[in-house]
């Protein structure tokens, strides 16, 4: 039972430590993320997320332990892992002076998708986010809202069994950014496992399960519901203040 | 003490304020809400006199920004969203670097910095460009206050800051508002608005409304209804398809759900839902937030994408 269990864990993170000379930015972090899960990350500024998220996404290696995404050791596998995930972060999603269909052609054939396979999926996607009449257009010249929810989607568009998300959702309407978490559940109905850091707590409530990072440690992982009863807390904004503020 | 009447500007062929009315009181902390590119720094550019409007009226104390433009520079302070300060200059020169631009001292307002400042003296000799975000933001702060202004404006603030530097940062806003410091501050967080005294809601260069919080959350027409579960993906596409339905939105753990007449259907929906296969459902009215209020302001105007 237990094994059929852990077979079913995407990510699984085991006494990871990352050391810069004297300081020590991820203290023996463990945890294991299951296939279709929305995992919410957060922490303060400088408690060790971006560390962490390097070393998942294959672009650092770790000081100690043992880190293993979609089936594949990070250290020694990183290409393996680099093809198994997809990365959206809020600073840098597409490229601006080129169109939406260019944009989702580019992301495709980087990630090695046949031009019919591009054109297939690209399709069916854009008629899906309501933008295929808009599919010529410059990125440039859509709102912000519009950006983001197509940059999910081209984060995806290689069915990666992980999609990392930097804080996807920030400045955005109220409405579009529901519209965003309807994308990110249909990913997650779909077996997408999704891996969210964000600063604005009320998101966190949106995660099957959530982590709270202070000073290179995970000082909680539960559902949110949990930690909310856990810490005799209304939302999670309460707990994380309790759980990172400097007392 | 800041009156903004029939404000219109454009750029090129974006209304980015399309006839904004906006009266802030004295020793009032308001807040203007609304998302990336509702027009929440234009509007506060124009009233800085960094701006100039294509037509309507602004009076700053009295004062019109695009005639008395010197007057106004004197009388308020501006934290810009983006970080403005010298970063190749010291803690303590950019403080005393805006202080004689001014035509003051550090010493003679130290008291309205004090608490702030503090916080950062320690570091008083590194690099402005070589702080943390939190304590960017303490000096950036303290550098729009050092000529004792009698308005406040800060273009986001808190963008991008973590929770707990931003719960700090807004402690420190109602402290300097118990000093009379006028205070206007744009957000794009709607939990933010509880914060202030009042608040302007803005959305593609309108106006939505303005009251304060409980007011504007008061506003809500009708009932509200948070449902709950099974999977999240698919309880939102069989709400969407019951016939009585008017919006579904997630929010968190719960869906928040209005029926087309904003009445209460829910009997008849938990039914549908049950045919379709969810059997550990959980329907309850509950009390509207500030999003759920812009939400519907927002498609009252339909302002969709």
């Amino acid at each position: 039972m237990r094994k059929a269990e852990s077979s079913m864990d995407v990510i699984k993170v085991d006494k990871l430590v990352k050391k810069f000379g004297d300081f020590t930015a991820n203290d023996h972090l463990s945890f294991q993320v299951k296939k279709g899960e929305i995992f919410g990350f957060l922490g303060a500024n400088g408690a060790g997320k971006t560390t962490a998220i390097k070393i998942l996404c294959g672009l650092s290696a770790p000081t100690e332990g043992r880190v293993e995404v979609a089936g594949f050791d990070v250290e020694h596998q990183t290409e393996k892992v680099k093809k198994s995930i997809g990365y959206m972060s809020q600073k840098f999603s597409l490229y601006e002076d080129l169109t939406v269909f260019e944009n989702i052609r580019l992301f495709g054939a980087i990630y090695g998708l046949s031009a019919g396979l591009i054109r297939e999926r690209s399709e069916r996607m854009l008629k899906n986010l309501g933008l295929y009449e808009q599919r010529n257009r410059l990125i440039g010249n859509l709102s912000l809202g519009w950006k983001q929810k197509l940059a999910f989607s081209v984060a995806i568009l290689h069915r990666p069994q992980i999609v990392f998300l930097d804080e996807p959702t920030s400045g955005v309407d109220p409405v579009t950014r529901r519209q965003f978490w309807e994308l990110i559940y249909q990913a997650a109905a779909e077996g997408i496992t999704v891996f969210i850091t964000t600063h604005y707590l009320d998101e966190a409530e949106y995660c099957d399960r959530v982590t709270i990072m202070a000073d290179g440690k995970i000082e909680a992982l539960e559902t949110p519901r949990k930690l909310k009863k856990q810490f005799d807390c209304e939302t999670m904004n309460e707990v994380f203040l309790k759980l990172t503020r400097p007392h | 003490m800041v009156s903004v009447t029939n404000l219109t500007k454009t750029y090129g062929s974006v209304n980015a304020l399309n006839g904004v009315n906006v009266q802030v009181k004295e020793s009032e902390l308001f807040g203007v809400i609304g998302p990336d590119g509702a027009g929440k720094s234009t509007l506060f550019r124009i009233i800085l006199s960094l701006l100039l409007p294509d037509s309507g009226e602004v009076e700053v104390w009295g004062f019109d920004p695009v005639k008395d433009y010197r007057k106004i520079r004197q009388m308020v302070g501006y934290m810009p969203g983006k970080f403005s300060l010298y970063e190749d200059l010291s803690v303590e020169e950019n403080l005393g670097f805006f202080a004689t631009v001014f035509g003051t001292t550090i010493k003679e307002n130290y008291h309205l910095i004090k608490d702030i400042y503090q916080q950062i003296e320690p570091f008083k000799t590194r690099p402005a460009g070589k702080l943390s975000g939190g304590m960017k933001q303490k000096l950036a702060l303290s550098c729009a206050l050092i000529h004792k202004p009698k308005l406040l404006v800060l273009d986001e603030p808190t963008t991008g800051v973590d929770a707990v530097s931003r719960s700090e940062f807004w402690e420190m806003l109602q402290k300097l508002k118990k000093q009379g410091i006028t205070i206007l501050v744009s957000t794009p967080y709607m939990d933010e608005a509880s914060l202030c005294d009042r608040v302007a809601l803005i959305q593609k260069g309108k106006i939505l409304d303005v009251a304060a919080p409980s007011e504007v959350v008061a506003g809500f027409d009708g009932k509200l209804f948070g449902v709950s579960g099974g999977n999240m993906y698919h309880l939102i596409n069989a709400c969407k398809s019951f016939e009585g339905v008017e919006s579904v939105f997630p929010f968190g753990e719960e869906l928040h759900l209005t029926f087309k007449d904003r009445d209460d259907h829910s009997e008849a929906l938990m039914e549908f839902l049950r045919g379709k296969g969810f059997d550990k459902l959980n329907i309850r009215l509950i009390r509207p937030n500030i999003e759920d209020r812009f939400m519907s302001l927002m498609s009252s105007e339909s302002f969709h994408e």
